[in-house]
């Protein structure tokens, strides 16, 4: 499904480098989890990938079921199935949350030559779905993310995600800042849309996420590398251990 | 004051052969009209509130000449809205092209008629909001208008309007220059919907006085035309009395130079007023607000709402002024200006003021120039909305507090598919 090969990335507008060679392969239906330290460039390579400017790929690739993720534009490469829930959603004032889950639907339908949901289908899926979230009307009506709580902007990416079925999902940070009931919410509604087609890659600091998420692979992340490369116990290692072993290890 | 020789000239010039006065109520109004603005000359570039916006285009005597502008596939405005509809031709009111002036809960007058019968309301208002609103800042574009508009309609509303009034204003002329003077009266308990859309004139002097009175309620909104080359100077003169109603919203979508003054006066206790504007230019566009918003009773409340959106070297300027006089005691004032500057070639120019000689008022005012939002920018194009589109959006969420000033869900909805269709027409 995704496919990343030797990817190297610095800052557009300073010699910054950050990702100094990712190589990743993640296979339909699997479900892998980045873990590392902060500052290692795990948002940077959810970034790159979604196409998020600022960043330029000094070298490698990216491609989705053989697609050059790097050569289109963020709204293509939604549009080819891939989904970034943000560390840090953005609140977009004036614009309503269900305007933007419509438009965002519907733009994503019109580039793969679907036709667009009517009003009513629309209105219907989002209710059930957000539902499922306890994601009440009122949050729907409400400017994207403006007044969310930490929480609430998470299980507001779960819904965008959720609506857009995506196939490769790329999660960054999306427990952080969530307490325990909502982040069962959360998980749920990731696990819900498990299947043999969809893929997924989290991204978090803490082990009790994968609780949650059953990750395939394991991946550890150190200063834009992955340096390590497990089964679901490598979790469970850093979460005794920290990185400060891994990293001696890699060195 | 004695004036200059050269503005005494220029005033000379510029009114010689234009309308004179008349007889009856109206030829004596235009002829008051005639001795304050020789009292006052012309406005220029010196004067405090034309220091953003030059007005030479607008008071010499040539006209410049403004190319007819096709307007494609696009519909006109409040198109889909029931309406009554009433043309102007180059600034000449024409009842063959308009609708039966015959509306339930309102009387309509072509100005061009009145001079002859009392028309008491009229003669009560016509020039006299105007002359009011010389203090403290002069216009005088608005008396040289009193002093030698011809065309025009008095409206007055006696019950409640059975649906919108549309002033229509079509263009013929690459070179027209056209006054146009409007009167209306909302008469207590009234309530009455104006229309105007459509580019005026080459150049366009307007003048419209509202007065409202106890109860009434007046909403105006007005479409200023595409055309691209058109030069206009409106001045809306308002009056709210108490527990009354004033709601004014312009879209203004190009045109070379626009300068809309609104002088508002809450008269009566509990009065509202709100003035919004949202304008778009791009290119060689001049856009100017200057409102001055007084309070003059207890508890009244003002509102000024005003957003452009700038590129290719667009200038837009906001002058507004909330005066809160002695005894207007539980003010409740509040203005906003922004503007979106789509490029760094672009230019906002705002002069926001507050005047208060009250102690127990809430005033808030505030003005930002900012670029688009980046980072939404992508988060929208992360969920798979095209740049152009996710641009669209948030300019329209820029504007969305401006459009949220029209009360009417249809027409406001009209107005927002304008702004996309604008948006669509000047991508890049
Ligand atoms: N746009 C940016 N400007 C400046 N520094 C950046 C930018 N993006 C990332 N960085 C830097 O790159 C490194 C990796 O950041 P990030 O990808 O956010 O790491 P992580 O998500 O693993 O915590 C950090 O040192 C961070 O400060
Ligand atoms: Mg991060």
């Amino acid at each position: 499904m995704l496919e990343i090969k030797n990817l190297h990335v610095k800052l557009e507008e300073e010699d910054k480098v950050i990702l100094r060679g990712v190589d990743l392969s993640i296979g339909a239906g699997e479900v892998h989890a980045i873990m590392g330290p902060n500052g290692s460039g795990k948002s940077t390579l959810s970034y790159v990938l979604a196409g998020r400017e600022g960043y330029a790929v000094t070298d490698g690739s990216a491609t989705l079921d053989g697609a050059d993720m790097l050569a289109m534009e963020p709204e293509n490469r939604a549009a080819a199935g891939l989904f970034l829930a943000f560390q840090y959603p953005v609140e977009i004032p004036g614009v309503g949350n269900m305007t933007f889950l419509r438009t965002a639907v519907n733009a994503q339908r019109k580039t793969r030559g679907e036709p667009e949901l009517s009003a009513g289908d629309f209105l219907k899926i989002v209710r059930e779905k957000a539902k499922t979230l306890k994601i009440d009307a009122d949050m729907l009506k409400r400017p994207v993310n403006v007044g969310f709580s930490g929480g609430e902007k998470k299980r507001n990416e779960i819904l965008q995600m959720a609506m857009l079925e995506p196939r490769m999902c790329i999660l960054d940070e999306t427990d952080s800042g969530l307490d325990v009931d909502a982040m069962k919410l959360v998980s749920e509604g990731v696990n819900a849309l498990r299947s043999e087609g969809r893929s997924f890659l989290v991204i978090t600091h803490y082990q009790r996420l994968l609780d949650h998420i059953k990750p395939d692979v394991v991946h550890i992340m150190a200063a834009g590398r992955i340096i390590k490369t497990g089964g679901p116990e490598l979790a469970l290692e850093v979460e005794n251990n920290g990185y400060a072993d891994l990293l001696a290890e890699a060195q | 004051m004695a004036q200059p020789q050269a503005k005494t000239d220029a005033l000379a010039a510029r009114v010689a052969g234009l309308a004179v006065a008349g007889s009856g109520w109206l030829g004596a109004a235009r002829r008051d009209a005639a001795v304050r603005l020789s009292a006052m000359g012309l406005p220029s570039r010196r004067d405090e509130y034309w220091r953003y916006t030059d007005p030479v285009s607008l008071t010499q005597t040539v006209v410049l000449p403004a190319a007819l502008f096709e307007t494609a596939d696009e519909a006109p405005a409040f198109d889909g809205i029931d309406r009554l509809r009433l043309v102007f031709v180059d600034g000449v009111f024409d009842p063959a092209q308009s609708d039966d002036p015959t509306l339930a809960g309102v009387e309509i007058t072509a100005l061009r008629a009145a001079g002859t019968t009392d028309i008491h309301w009229a003669r009560d208002l016509y020039g006299v909001l105007e002359a009011r609103g010389q203090t403290p800042v002069q216009r005088p574009l608005a008396t040289l208008n009193t002093a030698h508009a011809t065309e025009g309609l008095l409206i007055r509303a006696t019950g409640r309007a059975a649906k919108p009034v549309d002033l229509i204003y079509l263009r013929k002329s690459e070179t027209s220059d056209a006054m146009v003077h409007h009167c209306i009266k909302v008469e207590a308990g009234a309530e009455l919907t104006v229309l105007e859309n459509g580019p005026g004139a080459a150049r366009f002097t307007k003048v419209m006085e509202v007065d409202v009175a106890e109860g009434g309620r007046f909403h105006h909104v007005r479409v200023q035309g595409r055309d691209a080359e058109r030069r206009a100077a409106t001045h809306l003169f308002a009056r709210v009395g108490a527990n009354a109603l004033f709601k004014s919203f312009t879209l203004t979508a190009n045109g070379r130079l626009t300068r809309n003054d609104a002088v508002i006066e809450l008269a009566g206790h509990d009065g509202v007023a709100h003035v919004a504007g949202a304008a778009m230019g791009d290119g060689d566009f001049h856009h100017d607000d200057t409102v001055f918003m007084t309070h003059a009773a207890e508890r009244c409340e003002s509102r000024q709402v005003f957003k452009k959106v700038l590129k290719n070297g667009a200038v837009g300027v906001f002058q507004g002024k909330i005066l809160v006089k002695p005894g207007a005691q539980k003010t409740d004032g509040y203005q906003i200006s922004q503007s979106l500057l789509l490029d760094g070639a672009s230019q906002f120019l705002a002069k926001p003021e507050l005047e208060i000689y009250a102690d127990d008022v809430k005033c808030s005012h505030g003005s930002t120039s900012g670029a688009i939002d980046e980072v939404a920018l992508f988060y929208l194009q992360s969920r798979g909305v095209p740049r152009r589109v996710a641009q669209s959006l948030l300019v329209l969420a820029f504007l969305a507090e401006a459009i949220a000033e029209i009360d009417d869900e249809a027409i406001a909805e009209d107005i927002r598919s304008r702004l996309e269709g604008w948006l669509a027409r000047h991508e890049g």
